[in-house]
């Protein structure tokens, strides 16, 4: 017999935020017809406009904690924090965008409703109930995403972005269904919630669908770590991020990966958590496999950035590298009773890392030159003197990147590093902390460059009024989630004096 | 324990002065007024001092509990709070801090680098960070936030290293920056380790909690859980100190720093990694301390006969001040482990000798350098006859670097030697090679002295030198009187931090019973 389930029951209140940017994605798309070519930047402003709108009903939404949309979607602080940073990654963009765009001479209005698309993806995806949503928030996420790469339609690089992060993409996506696959068939549900139930059950008699779920967790780690540029699965990162259009990568970099993160902790900790090889196991049976993929992330991807000479692709392993330490939060959620502080300290480091992140990248915009040259290292000589401003807060952004104190990134890693000690992963912390000074080596190479060499200084030529408003409010953000990180941490902790603060 | 004001505290003021300085310069206009720049640097560190000597004239000294204490929470779910408040060790830290800022704002009034390089503002708003940073540390109580300004000192020090420092400034930055991020990095996670299994952050509901047992982290044999905090905190405190053989770092950044920064270098950041290991690595890990001691001591001997050895081989005299500094905080490390009352005070005492002694020196090289722009001894002799009141003030700075009796370096060390010769965690052998270094320090001290102030004037180039002016001489002045202060009337410095020592050694007693037979 089939259930019908009446519209109060959809419970859509709850699900606002991701279905007003949904649907206003559709309204974008037909009122950029009514643009003018030469007028686009008001295509930007409507798409801006929604965000914050977006923003606001999030923020009015987000303490609650129900499912919705017949048990596939679930709307609780985990979803209003992913749904913050995506949204906060989102407004960052667009201001980073319009004068890119328009002087790399791109100019699409297709390009917001494409970013409102893989918005709404991701926002989807930190609300997926269901293994199902899941895929579909991930390619909602994805396909706006390749074309995007691919955006730069004149130049090769651009376009070997675009096919490179298409085909490694759909093969992932397809590690990633037939995971689930042998979720389902383990278990035989897609809902979260009852797989953890069935997962209990599977466990307490040992049957052989152990083996099933542990294939099944493993592709769903690599479909997922593909997303999130986890080593080994990292091989796309540096060419897709080097050739994209800079705002692009910026928002790739942290955009795609809140929403690979959303989906890996929903999946691990909230389906998977009691998934252990023999009942009475505190660890759980994905944590060590987790934990030596976020190893070999930091390893790999701190280690290799050294030897980087254009920022792009800098900042691409860096990403990757950064990559690793929230994967350490994913690893110590493992833990019996230590997936609560994991959480926090991933969702906060996300929050961090977009912050800082497209903070950097949008300095990184400033001296790109019209023609997409000028984002080597060297460009950076002399920033100290030709551009103060944008110079300072650039050197605050990698020692945010690098996990200095007073800075965001300090917080994030301090949160992930407490829960990697508390869940009993010491070498992996240990790794942890090593890496990190290796990752200051290139963060403080940048800072020589501005500040330490004398040279010309570049001009600066994408210096304008907007991008500076979204380096401002990075600059702002990072400083003040480093010196009052009780804003995001009360957010999730469930205090209500953080959205007084808020407003 | 009893309850602590959350209301605003004396300690608190000291602190945020520099930042109230920094606020201010950073609304100032760089190009338009200079002096007004320097000026309030100046008068904000003044006022800092000014802030520090009332919180002298409030403290009691027969208190061993923290006092003018202040405690807001900053993350209560994590257990963090922002908990400042001085205890006798702390205090004198401060004042430290608080003297040596002024002094070296005022040395580099007219420094050629500065001049030359340009970027005052960004130098001075650097200065305001870096006192409210060592501040900071020396009176936290909370670990979290003891590492935030643990951290955050590295990064004015970088920059005053990087951009105003000698030919090989980057190297020698990006050197510093490393190797103490790679030291305070494994603290960090030792911290969080403590601190979770303590349920707080607070140091002294830590120590409480140690003492009474109720906190207890295992120690059977040396290799086990308390070793490896005692060893993470450690590790972090002895790069910074620096401890042999982790010392490589400290003669490039000297060598590079500009002279503010050197004097800074030696005169306060040194002492961040001694006062480190009083304060966090005694009383948290008091039994892995005990079983420790002598590894971490026989190594300050190394350091104290290393440093000196190879003070005697240096040409550069920046270098040669600086190998000293190893030298001379062997001498403290060694009195830290000897783990009585007299070792601790005379190490507590020493750390601010030192950071007064070996600060003038470097404020008397950069003089030198100032007038003929090169460091190597060679190039000088006789420079007491070009600059008679130069020489005199040299001589009294070098001698109190040297440990003559009556000046301030011979109380400290004389201390620390008698502590370790009372230990009963060190034996005998530890002072007696400690006695060697003094021995050592005299001649190379006298020997650069008679390289660069004695003999005859016959370098052409040096007859004409300026003689001092009247702000070279301003600077020089507070450093003299703290050097015969400090050597005449010693107990009148041991007195503030009695209370507080004997309270830590009490404790160590309880904790970890085999030096208890030894307490007088």
């Amino acid at each position: 017999m089939l259930n019908v389930p009446s519209f109060a029951d959809l419970n859509l209140g709850v699900a606002l935020p991701v279905i007003f940017l949904g649907l206003f994605t559709m309204v974008l798309l037909l009122v950029d017809l009514f643009v003018p070519r030469e007028r686009k930047h008001v295509t930007a402003l409507v798409a801006l406009g929604a965000l914050v709108v977006a923003f606001v009903i999030n923020l009015l939404v987000f303490d609650s904690s129900e499912v919705a949309l017949a048990d596939m979607f679930i709307a609780d602080r985990f979803t209003g924090f992913v749904n913050l940073v995506v949204l906060v990654a989102g407004v960052l963009t667009v201001l980073i965008s319009v004068d890119y765009l328009k002087r790399a001479g791109i100019e699409q209005g297709e390009y917001y409703t494409l970013l409102l698309l893989s918005i709404t993806g991701i926002m989807l995806m930190g609300a997926a109930n269901d293994l199902i949503v899941i895929f579909i928030a991930l390619e909602l996420l994805s396909i706006p995403l390749y074309v995007m790469a691919a955006m730069r339609l004149n130049d090769l690089k651009s376009e070997e972005s675009g096919i490179k992060y298409f085909i490694l993409g759909a093969f992932a996506s397809a590690f990633l269904v037939y995971g689930m696959a042998m979720i389902y068939g383990a278990t035989g549900t897609t809902n979260l919630p009852a797989i953890f139930e069935a997962v209990e059950g599977i466990v307490a008699e040992a049957s052989t669908s152990r083996l099933y779920l542990l294939l099944g967790a493993a592709l769903v780690i690599v479909g997922l770590g593909f997303k999130v540029a986890a080593v080994p699965f990292h091989m796309w990162t540096p060419d897709v991020y080097e050739g994209a259009p800079t705002p692009v990568t910026a928002f790739m970099s942290v955009g795609a990966k809140a929403g690979g993160f959303a989906a890996l902790l929903r999946v691990m900790t909230l389906a998977l958590p009691a998934f252990v090889i023999e009942a009475g196991d505190t660890a759980t049976a994905w944590q060590t496999t987790v934990a030596i993929v976020a190893a070999l992330t930091m390893i790999l991807g701190n280690v290799v950035a050294i030897s980087q000479t254009n920022i792009k692709r800098l900042l691409a392993y860096s990403s990757i590298a950064h990559a690793g330490y929230i994967l350490m939060a994913v690893a110590a959620a493992g833990t019996a009773g230590v997936s609560g502080s994991s959480i926090n300290g991933a969702l906060v480091y996300l929050l961090a890392y977009t912050f800082t992140n497209l903070g950097a990248f949008a300095v990184a915009i400033a001296i790109e030159k019209d023609d997409g040259s000028g984002t080597t290292l060297e460009d950076f000589v002399g920033l100290g003197r030709s551009k103060p401003l944008l110079a300072a807060m650039m050197a605050v952004f990698m020692f945010s990147l690098t996990g200095i104190p007073l800075t965001a990134g300090f917080i994030g890693k301090w949160l992930i590093f407490s829960a990697t000690v508390e869940a009993g992963l010491i070498w992996l912390a240990i790794i942890g902390v090593l890496t990190s000074v290796v990752s200051a080596y290139y963060y403080v190479r940048v800072i020589i460059n501005m500040y330490l060499r004398d040279g010309e200084g570049s001009p600066a030529e994408g210096s304008t009024p907007l991008l500076n408003g979204a380096v401002y409010a990075a600059f702002a953000g990072t400083l003040l989630l480093g010196i009052f990180p009780i804003l995001a941490t009360n957010l999730l902790d469930g205090a209500q004096t953080a959205f007084l603060l808020v407003f | 324990m009893e309850a602590v004001s959350s209301s605003l505290s004396l300690t608190t003021v000291t602190l945020f002065l520099p930042m109230v300085g920094l606020t201010i310069l950073l609304f100032m206009n760089e190009e338009r007024n200079k002096d007004a720049l320097r000026w309030t640097a100046f008068g904000f560190s003044i006022a800092t001092f000014v802030a520090s000597l009332v919180m002298a004239l409030n403290f009691d000294t027969s208190s061993a509990s923290l006092q003018m204490a202040q405690r807001n929470d900053w993350l209560p779910t994590l257990g963090v709070s922002y908990f400042v408040g001085v205890d006798g060790l702390s205090l004198l830290l401060v004042l430290l801090t608080t003297i040596i800022m002024p002094i070296a704002i005022l040395a580099s009034f007219d420094s050629g680098v500065l001049k030359e390089r340009g970027r005052e503002k960004l130098y001075y708003v650097l200065m305001m960070l870096l006192e409210w940073a060592m501040i900071g540390v020396f009176v936290v109580q909370d670990l979290i936030i003891f590492y935030i300004f643990w951290e955050v000192t590295l990064v004015p020090m970088y920059f005053l290293i990087g951009i105003w420092g000698a030919e090989q400034r980057v190297y020698a930055a990006v050197k510093f920056f490393l190797y103490t991020m790679a030291g305070s990095i494994l603290m960090l996670l030792a911290l969080l380790y403590v601190g979770n299994a303590a349920g707080t952050f607070a140091v002294p509901e830590i120590v409480a909690g140690v003492r009474s047992g109720e906190i207890s982290f295992l120690m059977d044999g040396v290799f086990s859980e308390q070793s490896y905090l005692f060893l993470g905190f450690l590790i972090a405190f002895a790069i910074k100190v620096p401890v042999w053989p982790l010392h490589s770092w400290l003669p490039d950044a000297h060598v590079q720093a500009p002279t503010a920064g050197s004097v800074i270098l030696a005169g306060v950041l040194l002492k961040m990694g001694t006062y480190g290991m009083v304060r966090f690595c005694l009383p948290m890990f008091p039994q892995a301390s005990v079983e420790w001691a002598p590894i971490i001591a026989a190594l300050g001997v190394i350091g104290i006969l290393y440093g000196a050895w190879v003070c005697y081989a240096q040409t550069d005299i920046k270098k040669l001040v600086a190998y000293s500094s190893v030298s001379h905080l062997g001498f403290v490390v060694l009195g830290i482990f000897s783990l009585n009352p007299q070792g601790i005070q005379g190490a507590t005492l020493q750390m601010v000798s030192h950071g007064i002694s070996t600060g003038g020196l470097f404020l008397l090289v950069g003089m030198l350098y100032e007038r003929r722009h090169t460091k190597l001894m060679a190039a000088y002799g006789g420079i007491w006859k070009a600059m008679p009141v130069f020489g005199g003030i040299a001589l009294v700075v070098s001698l109190s670097s040297m440990g003559l009796p009556g000046l301030n370096g011979f109380v400290g060390e004389f201390t620390i030697l008698l502590g370790a010769l009372g230990s009963n965690v060190l034996g005998v052998f530890f002072a007696l090679f400690a006695t060697i270094g003094v021995i050592l320090a005299a001649i190379y001290i006298l020997y650069m002295f008679q390289k660069v102030f004695m003999g005859e004037l016959d370098k052409p180039e040096n007859v004409n030198l300026p003689q001092m002016n009247w702000r070279e001489i301003a600077v020089m002045v507070p450093i003299l009187i703290l050097i015969f202060w400090i050597g005449l009337q010693p107990a009148a410095w041991f007195d503030v931090m009695d209370a507080s020592t004997s309270e830590l050694i009490a404790q160590i007693a309880e904790n970890a019973p085999q030096v208890l037979a030894q307490l007088p």
